[in-house]
């Protein structure tokens, strides 16, 4: 496979990246009652790593206690926020934790079906971890009556076909139905109402893979790292202008400076935290910390110095959403249409204030009416890149290309 | 989950809310706070229907009371405290004792930057769009005070305007994507022609390989164009060819008017559903220029004189005869867009399907035969103009096999909403003409052809003929005032069993074609009345399954919800309730009629007397009143 | 198309089926078997997929024209996609886009003449740290240049 560099990860922390020895976490879960796992994984206060941050141990329990004959747990590896890659070196650097983590989960919501959602990108992932799915059956830590008890699992792998919107979790649920990957409305949750009409857990690969190490390690152990509302630690993706781009696992809370410190970045003038979705954070707010009680994010950091022109960027994230919504709701389908026209009118010097504050306001309204995540959060970047830069995107000197 | 519950997206669907009530009586109902003002209702309840039943206005786009929720309009949200987004009002249910603000700030900037991105998508001008002033988004932007485009306006089309169907017309430029005439298409009707395509901006309603609807498995039943909340789907509308018919002095212009359309006609003068304006509309026609105007009705009782005939000949064969090829259930064949139905999805049970033509066209032969022959006029200068409650009956007198008359049988389709804007168009205001009568010889028509409009209706007919034709009593000793109930009503599916308990002897006009009933001594007659494809696809999967619908004898079958009253011609919004008044005013004048049993219209009979002579499902009537179909299949070339 | 070559993709067809079984559910990953096979998903396949998980054919095409990855129209042989975001966008993509339509003699969203190469961009194949990233088939290829980038394409058969 051609896909591998030299560089993969660039730190590994002591949570996630600590030492564990495959099976560990299952046949350590399988020896637990159902309520100690979930209370384990309250106590670590382990919140979805996808970005939204919702408690894991809350899906779990819902799922646990909705009455079906069926349960699904579905492992979302749909990871398609630009500038994240995590999850890529998480399932070919440790499937165990990945699958480990779901088996667990299936053991304490009463699921024995788990499936994989593997971005359409990611297919050169396939057979690899196909080939690990059966290594693991052979070990009986996979498939029926496992290490002995009653407890049967078995996971799939199904492959997206390249749609970024198949990452919020029920239009995930909508294309492993075989539908558009358009997002439902919710209410219902998936916890209820998911796969198939069956009460489903959908979590983030980062997510699961803490799971094992939680179930090994306790809830306690997990707790001291991080934060009091962000506990453990987070893989960030790190990109763009530095010398060390790559993957970190660092304790949430770390401030952005000292992660550019870390990755070696020079001469910056803006991070954009959380991928495309998120907010882009300029150097006068590097104290903040990265951290649900802050600058909550899946993990994207992507970096941008001195000569980079916002403006640009904030065209290619705008490009990005009008292509990616799904189209359903009004304000995300045309919403982010007017943002990119609105951008480009700036790049040619063609807009007013009033029209460029009426988009402002668009997107306020597009961040509260649109139906899921993907136009709730496109704005944001238009929003804060055009607060926080005002100066140079509207400065009269613009050539519209990067500054020499 | 059952496969068949698979189809529409769950996104799509509506959802079903598990009540966590324990007891009776507890947590039955929830309270909530709408505006400030306390109201109850029961647990589940979506907080738009909370706010309709307490006259508080939330607008809506994508939601319409037929189909199940989308969500995807954003139009109707509403502020519910403590959660940071706004919701839905249509999707959201009420579970909780929760606080709902329907017009704040936050709601208000919503819905009118809302309204304002549809309107800088919609391409093309009011004043010249066939929904002009009934036209949702039309509404809402008055509604919400659009005075300036606030986001712009397209200046460019972006789509080419489908018109290769003889029903049904799409202008993509107009579409606003809520998806109704999918939800339509799909989940009411179950043909599945029309998909939302492509992904965000690009996104699309469209059909399979974006080919012309001509092409494709349309129906052609126009329940999208009824659901369609804007200009983007039309009827394709004859009008002008037929005021330039009528302003031809060469052509002698008349017109058949189906049962549905006068019942719903007043609608589009600003009537309240449910008043039929037959004497008005027949005023209207002839004061447009008309130089006949007929009754429809009165093929309809010709109908089931043919079809009745042919389900006693194909009985008689079966059960006497014990002649297996005969096939049974014989299927009625009134409805073009079930016809079409058959014949993609089901092209096996084609032998089902009653030969009889439809009403407008056996109206059509006898008009270019029959009719010229008496009033001696050639029947190349006749135009025959069919008002119908539909737009399958547009490409049904397009069929090429329609023209036994020697000439195109029915020349246009016109449906309710067209011809109401030709009266308009002739500065006649309908409710207020004087009252007058159908011309004869096609004017007179019983009770029974008159509820062909209901869902029911023909069955109802069928059984009144047939039941004093083999009996020789008074349908009225079965059934009170000869309403048979059974087979009324808007249940998707209904079934009835009616016994035989005696027989009589067999008329004159049937003599020829058995000699005696016996056969029919204590029998039961299983009956069945369909309406919308969706549910016509369950019975004919029953039916293929050898269920029980596989033992009927006779099935009625409906394409449009409600049957031909809630056509796809009707006018604009046609919803459940709706349908009911119609139906009401369809059974009163039902009701009121002095003859109201097919066989009993004199004219009728005088009709086999003169001119169908060999009596019903004889040669000639073979010639004229009967047709074959085609096998098409749901292949799609 | 050859009744030959109709049965014999009838028959692959419901090869799939029966392998990932014949509800709504395996609609994609049955999609995604016809297209490894023969590029695309032709009209004739889409009605055949309908026909065995009695579906509507217009449902195949909505689907299939929703995901990026899947096609309802010929195309070529390989698949090249290079990654636009804008991570692959700081660190040189133009210079190898510009290096391929240049080498290819087409520009993105086309094919080249001989059937062997599609060319298209991709949104962020989360190779951020590596870029610019391009994906063939379904090989991944990092830390492009314009000289690496070619080299590539002229390897593809």
């Amino acid at each position: 496979m051609e896909v591998m560099t030299e560089k993969k990860i660039e730190r590994k922390g002591p949570v996630l990246f600590s030492p564990y020895k495959r099976g560990e976490g299952i046949k350590a879960a399988l020896k637990l009652k159902r309520n100690d796992i979930l209370f384990e994984v309250k106590e670590a206060g382990l919140k979805g790593r996808g970005g939204a941050g919702f408690p894991t141990s809350a899906k779990w329990m819902l799922t646990a206690a909705a009455k079906s004959d069926k349960k699904y747990i579905v492992c979302n590896a749909d990871e398609g926020e630009p500038g994240t890659f995590k999850d890529r070196v998480l399932l070919l650097e440790y499937p165990e934790l990945v699958f480990e983590g779901m088996v667990i989960a299936g053991y304490t919501v009463g699921s024995d079906q788990g499936i994989v959602y593997l971005r359409g990108e990611y297919e050169y992932m396939l057979s690899s971890l196909e080939d690990y799915l059966k290594e693991m059956k052979k070990d009986n830590l996979l498939g029926d009556k496992i290490l002995g008890t009653d407890f049967n699992f078995n996971i799939n792998i199904h492959l997206g076909s390249g749609a970024y919107v198949c990452g919020e979790e029920t239009a995930l649920i909508e294309s492993l139905e075989g539908h558009r990957g358009e997002p439902r409305n919710r209410p219902p949750y998936p916890v209820n109402t998911g796969f198939m009409g069956c009460p489903t857990v959908v979590n983030n690969v980062e997510t699961l893979s803490s799971v094992p190490h939680i179930i090994t390690k306790s809830g306690e152990w997990f707790k001291k790292h991080g934060t009091d509302k962000s506990t453990g630690s987070k893989l960030f993706s790190v990109s763009g202008d530095c010398n060390k781009p790559g993957v970190y696992e660092l304790p949430w809370g770390t401030t952005i400076k000292e992660l550019l410190k870390l990755v070696e970045a020079k001469d910056t003038k803006a991070v954009q935290v959380g991928g495309a979705s998120g907010v882009c954070v300029p150097v006068n707010q590097f104290d903040r910390k990265l951290g649900f009680e802050d600058l909550a994010t899946g993990g994207s950091i992507m970096i941008f110095n001195k000569k980079r022109d916002m403006l640009k960027v904030l065209k290619n994230f705008m490009e990005f959403f009008v292509e990616e919504s799904c189209g359903q709701c009004t304000p995300c389908r045309i919403g982010n249409v007017k943002l990119l026209e609105g951008t480009e009118m700036i790049e040619k010097g063609t807009h007013t204030f009033k029209y460029i504050n009426t988009l402002k306001e668009l997107g306020k309204t597009m961040q509260v009416a649109s139906k899921c995540g993907l136009g709730q959060s496109s704005p944001n970047s238009f929003i804060s890149i055009l607060d926080n830069f005002k100066e140079e995107i509207f400065s009269s000197g613009r050539n519209g290309g990067d500054k020499k | 989950m059952k496969k068949d519950e698979l189809r529409t997206p769950v996104s799509q669907r509506p959802h079903v809310i598990e009540s966590t009530h324990v007891e009776k009586g507890i947590g039955e109902n929830v309270s909530v706070f709408i505006n400030d003002k306390k109201i109850t209702v029961p647990f589940g309840t979506s907080i738009l229907d909370a706010c309709r039943e307490n006259q508080i206005h939330v607008p809506t786009l994508c939601h319409h009371p037929d189909l199940c929720i989308a969500g995807t309009c954003r139009i109707c949200v509403v502020e519910v405290e403590g959660m940071r987004t706004l919701q839905t009002s249509c999707s959201f249910p009420i579970t909780a004792p929760i606080k709902i603000h329907t017009s704040t700030p936050m709601v208000r900037k919503a819905r009118r930057h809302i309204v304002d991105l549809l309107l800088s998508e919609h391409y093309g001008e009011c004043y010249t769009c066939v929904r002009n002033n009934n036209c949702e988004l039309q509404s809402l932007a008055k509604e919400y005070g659009v005075d300036e485009y606030m986001f712009g306006h397209v200046t460019e089309s972006r789509y080419k305007v489908d018109k290769s169907s003889y029903s049904v017309v799409r202008d993509m430029d107009k579409c606003i994507l809520c998806k109704r005439c999918v939800r339509t298409c799909i989940d009411l009707q179950e043909v599945g022609v029309l998909e939302a395509i492509d992904r965000g901006y690009e996104t699309h309603i469209s059909t399979f390989m974006e080919k012309p609807l001509a092409d494709v498995i349309c129906i052609n039943c126009g329940q999208c164009i009824n659901r369609c909340p804007t200009g983007a789907l039309k009827a394709n509308d004859p009008s002008d060819e037929i005021w330039e018919a009528i302003d031809d002095p060469t052509k002698h212009v008349v017109m058949q008017t189906a049962p549905s359309p006068r019942a719903a006609i007043g609608e589009m003068f600003g009537q309240e559903p449910g008043k039929s304006f037959t004497g008005e509309m027949n005023t209207a026609l002839r004061r447009i220029g008309f130089d006949k105007v007929f009754d429809t009705n009165f093929t309809a009782d010709l109908t089931i004189m043919e079809e009745g005939t042919e389900l006693i000949k194909r009985l008689y064969s079966a059960l006497v005869k014990k002649d297996k090829s005969v096939a049974l259930p014989q299927f009625t064949s009134c409805s073009p867009g079930w016809v079409k139905y058959l014949e993609h999805f089901y092209p096996d049970y084609i032998p089902n399907l009653s030969s009889a033509k439809s009403p407008q066209q056996m109206f059509g032969a006898l008009i270019k035969t029959f009719y010229a022959q008496e009033e001696g006029i050639d029947p190349k200068d006749i135009v025959c103009v069919a008002l119908m409650p539909c737009a399958a009956k547009k490409f049904e007198c397009n069929r090429p096999e329609m023209n036994s008359s020697g000439f195109k049988d029915v020349d246009y389709g016109l449906t309710t909403r067209e011809m109401g804007k030709m009266i308009m168009e002739a500065g006649i205001l309908l409710p207020e003409m004087p009252q007058s009568h159908f011309d004869n010889p096609f004017g007179d028509a019983s009770g029974a052809g008159l509820i062909f409009g209901a869902t029911g209706g023909v069955m109802e007919a069928a059984l009144r003929t047939v039941l004093e034709l083999v009996t020789g009593e008074k349908v009225e000793n079965f059934f009170d005032r000869a309403n048979i109930t059974p087979v009324r009503g808007f249940e998707g599916i209904k079934y009835a069993e009616v016994p035989v308990t005696k027989v009589g002897p067999v008329p004159e006009i049937l003599k020829n074609l058995i000699p005696n009933w016996d056969w029919l001594k204590d029998a039961t007659l299983k009956v069945a009345v369909v309406h919308g494809t969706a549910n016509a696809k369950k019975v004919m999967e029953d039916i293929k399954a050898g269920g029980k619908f596989s033992e009927c004898h006779f099935i009625e079958f409906m394409a449009c919800p409600g049957g031909c009253l809630g056509g796809g011609g009707q006018p604009i919004p046609t919803t459940e309730e709706i349908r009911k008044k119609r139906a009401q005013a369809i059974y009163s004048e039902d009701e009121s009629l002095p003859v109201r049993k097919s066989h009993e219209n004199e004219h009728v009979v005088s009709l086999y007397d003169k001119f169908l002579t060999d009596g019903p499902c004889g040669e000639i009537s073979h010639k004229l009143l009967h047709t074959h179909y085609i096998k098409r299949g749901k292949f799609i070339v | 198309m050859l009744l030959e070559e109709k049965n014999s993709l009838s028959e692959e067809i419901e090869k799939y089926v029966n392998e990932y079984g014949n509800n709504r559910a395996a609609l994609m990953p049955i999609l995604q078997a016809v297209q490894r096979n023969h590029n695309y998903v032709s009209d004739f396949a889409q009605q055949e997929v309908a026909r065995m998980l009695d579906i509507h054919p217009v449902e195949v095409y909505s689907v299939i024209s929703f995901y990026s990855f899947l096609h309802s129209k010929p195309r070529g042989r390989n698949i090249v996609r290079l990654c636009r975001t804008i991570a692959c966008d700081m660190v040189g993509k133009d210079a190898v886009e510009k290096a391929v339509t240049r080498e290819l003699g087409i520009g993105f969203g086309e094919t080249t003449k001989d059937g062997k190469i599609t060319l298209e961009f991709t949104n962020c194949l989360g190779m951020c740290d590596q870029g610019p990233a391009m994906i063939v088939n379904e090989r991944v290829f990092v830390k492009l240049d314009p000289e690496k980038a070619i080299n590539i394409l002229n390897e593809i058969k």
